[in-house]
């Protein structure tokens, strides 16, 4: 049912550009009013969200124990799993980021038998969700750079190489990109997953769903507008270049399928600092994985911990020696004494 | 704020590179449609196909006259708009008129940063100055 949920507010969303653009005549509102304020929501929005998380208080190391922690010296310890300083952290972090470490090490469960049939729980390596998170989020940062045609001028050399390296299989004209089609293959085993395990399924949100439609959504709607219908490209970078310039110029020769790709790369962008999708930020600041396992060697004050200033109990004496024998209480220092 | 530097730092490195189309445009005013260089009126009056359409589906076009010629041996396209016949080959039908390749094709390919595989196997003519 969720799943239907999110795939009926993408088409919906689809389907008022659609409308909206190609009979309703609100080409203004879908083409410069929106994309711009979708930017904004996303930029301001990022950036509030990332100082909020900022201001929480760092927690206490969480020393997740994927390897041998550093103990004596003669024990090897885990130098990239369990780091002590901040040279190897940066590498965890680095390895986390960009090969999706964590993801690497999941597991599945599954209900198997003992060999005398009495049922038992098994666990097992699953790498199905790391090759698919991979290949999605790779294709989807090479398509993002790739789409840097429509707003330079002339176009750098590395973006015309990355377009000539997603094309080098010279299939079908307009040349298909490869990254066309591992981005749905990811995006189809990452939706795939939610439908097909009961597990999964039960804890899918519509959030989840919506999420996954709407970026496949967006995936195709440009895969329709290359390969499909074939669009006026020139003419959508006049518009793209004048929308960055700030002086926008909606041509004529524009067919409304663009205006359906673009409406939802809008709503990405607006729902994007609200979202689960914020992860792209929260990545790096996940306490398990940016913090060293250094709680044995630095002493770690809680930082919102009040200023105490410690009292001895020779002090403490000193303030209240009056009444402690006042009330019969023994003293290390007699009162003669301290006279 | 705990580890405010690195954050910030890293979340103005992040800003900067998500809003690098406007401020790699910073300044300009307008970006224009490459003036494409037509044949002259005496050499030919009308495409095989409207404009707008051959805008779009040129490409398509193209890839279908080559599997057609190549593949099933047919060679003659009979035109959509008004069904005149044309022989199917980009070098003697397309390139007759459209001769310079630098001031037709490459001038769109080169701003939509398309590099079509037409050429690997033909030879742009030398260009007549048409």
């Amino acid at each position: 049912m969720n799943a239907f949920y999110g795939l009926f507010i993408v088409c919906a969303l689809a389907l008022a550009a659609l409308v909206g653009v190609g009979g309703g005549g609100m080409t203004g509102l879908f083409a410069v009013a929106i994309p711009y304020a979708a930017v904004a929501i996303f930029v301001v929005g990022f950036a509030l969200k990332v100082m909020c998380w900022a201001k929480s208080p760092v927690p206490f190391r969480i020393p997740t124990t994927g390897g041998q922690q550093k103990s004596l010296d003669w024990i090897p310890y885990a130098r990239y799993d369990n780091p002590v300083n901040s040279r190897d952290t940066v590498v965890r972090m680095i390895l986390e980021v960009l090969t999706f470490r964590s993801l690497f090490r999941n597991t599945t469960a599954v209900l198997g038998k003992t060999p005398d049939g009495k049922p038992q729980v098994g666990y097992f390596s699953e790498k199905w969700l790391w090759l698919a998170a991979i290949l999605f989020h790779y294709s989807f940062l090479l398509i993002v750079i790739r789409h840097m045609r429509f707003f330079t001028e002339p176009v750098p050399l590395p973006i015309q190489w990355l377009d000539w390296a997603d094309s080098i299989l010279q299939i079908y004209s307009p040349t298909l990109y490869q990254t066309n089609l591992l981005f749905l293959a990811g995006l189809g085993w990452l939706l795939a997953r939610r439908l097909l395990y009961p597990q999964i399924r039960y804890i899918s949100n519509a959030a989840d769903y919506f999420a996954l439609f709407l970026i496949i959504g967006i995936a195709l709607s440009g895969i329709y507008m290359r390969y499909v219908a074939k669009v006026d490209i020139v003419s959508i970078k006049q518009f793209t270049m004048s929308l960055v310039m700030f002086s926008p110029v909606v041509p004529k020769e524009i067919a409304p399928s663009f205006f359906v790709h673009l409406f939802l790369v809008c709503v990405l962008l607006a729902y994007f600092p609200f979202s689960k999708l914020m992860h792209l930020g929260g990545v790096f600041l996940s306490p398990t994985r940016n913090l060293p396992n250094d709680s044995r060697i630095h002493h770690h004050e809680n930082p919102w911990n009040p200023k105490i200033k410690p009292h001895s109990y020779e002090a403490y004496e000193d303030d209240f020696r009056e009444a402690m024998v006042e009330a019969g209480l023994p003293v290390v220092k007699q009162l003669e004494e301290e006279a | 704020m705990y580890d405010g530097s690195k954050i910030l730092a890293g979340l103005i490195v992040f800003l900067a590179l998500v809003t690098f189309p406007f401020w790699n445009n910073f300044g300009a005013k307008e970006w224009k449609q490459p003036e494409l260089k037509l044949p002259p009126k005496e050499v030919a009056t009308q495409c095989i196909e409207s404009k707008e359409y051959m805008r779009e589906q040129h490409m398509k076009i193209l890839d279908d006259w080559r599997d057609q010629v190549v593949r099933e041996g047919k060679r003659i396209y009979i035109a959509k708009r008004d069904h005149k016949e044309y022989q199917m080959s980009l070098q003697n039908t397309c390139m007759k008129c459209h001769d310079d390749k630098e001031k037709f094709c490459d001038k769109c390919h080169t701003t939509a940063s398309v590099s079509p595989y037409c050429w690997d196997c033909h030879i742009a003519p030398k260009a007549k100055g048409n």
